[in-house]
């Protein structure tokens, strides 16, 4: 069985890379009976889309009151 | 559009180029230097834009450039290579939530509604608190895959670390912001 630990590494290259099928398994089976997981799923996921709305907020393009080509 | 058109153009964007450099590179100057050459780059190829916005595209893949080569160059350095104190304590700070099985010491509890927080200018002010206190090496490898949005196989190659190493930085990383999140957003210590 996952350790809690192990878990949240696995949560995290899930994120990075494709987990095999053996892992993917022991993970979901893992976070349906661990809340402490569930919730480090949940912060990591957050995570990823602030960083994304930070970088879009960043790189968008200047405003454009003539409006050119959107 | 001519550079100077170009220019006009391109100045409302500078100070977003500046703070989107300076979280990374944690250092004004550099950050400043980064965002100039990107932008005299731009003006050099005018010509070739028939807009604001795809210059702006181009520019940001170009400052984007700049602080890859950065971040290349600083892995080289072997002060900066080697461990340090910062990431020992981030270690630990991962390895003290859970007992000696493995298991959670004091689960962390869900976040309710973090979505909310996306529309909130303090929040992000508390983000960027939060990663520029991270340590150098673990803030540079998040800052690449999550801000700069490059794959991890690419990050290995550009800063020669292994997969895993990456992979670790990357989940000490993220437990280090979840952490700084939790007592300086979230609030729930």
């Amino acid at each position: 069985m996952l350790s809690c630990k192990d878990a949240t590494e696995l949560i995290s290259q899930g994120m990075d890379r494709r987990l095999s099928l053996v892992e993917r398994f022991g993970l979901r089976l893992h976070l349906l009976i661990c809340r402490g997981c569930r919730a480090t799923e949940q912060h990591l996921g957050f995570l990823r889309n602030a960083s994304s709305a930070w970088r879009q907020h960043h790189e968008a393009p200047p405003s454009t009151p003539q409006g050119d080509s959107k | 559009m001519t550079a100077d058109e170009l220019s006009l153009q391109l100045a409302d964007l500078r100070p977003r180029l500046v703070r989107f450099a300076r979280l990374q590179l944690r250092d004004d100057a550099a950050a400043e230097d980064a965002v100039q050459d990107a932008l005299l780059a731009a003006a050099e190829n005018a010509e070739r834009f028939e807009g604001a916005s795809a210059a702006a595209t181009w520019v940001f893949a170009i400052l984007r450039n700049k602080l890859v080569d950065e971040f290349r160059r600083r892995g080289r350095d072997p002060v900066a290579l080697a461990g340090n104190e910062g990431e020992a304590a981030l270690e630990s700070l991962f390895e003290e939530q859970f007992d000696a099985r493995g298991h959670w010491r004091d689960p962390p509890p869900a976040w309710s509604d973090p979505a909310a927080s996306l529309e909130q200018k303090r929040f992000w002010e508390v983000f960027e608190i939060c990663i520029s206190s991270l340590p150098e090496r673990p803030a540079r490898v998040f800052g690449m895959r999550e801000l700069l949005g490059m794959e991890s196989e690419e990050i290995c190659k550009e800063l020669g670390i292994s997969s895993s190493n990456c992979w670790v930085l990357l989940h000490r990383a993220r437990l280090g912001l979840r952490d700084c999140l939790s007592r300086r957003w979230f609030g729930e210590h």
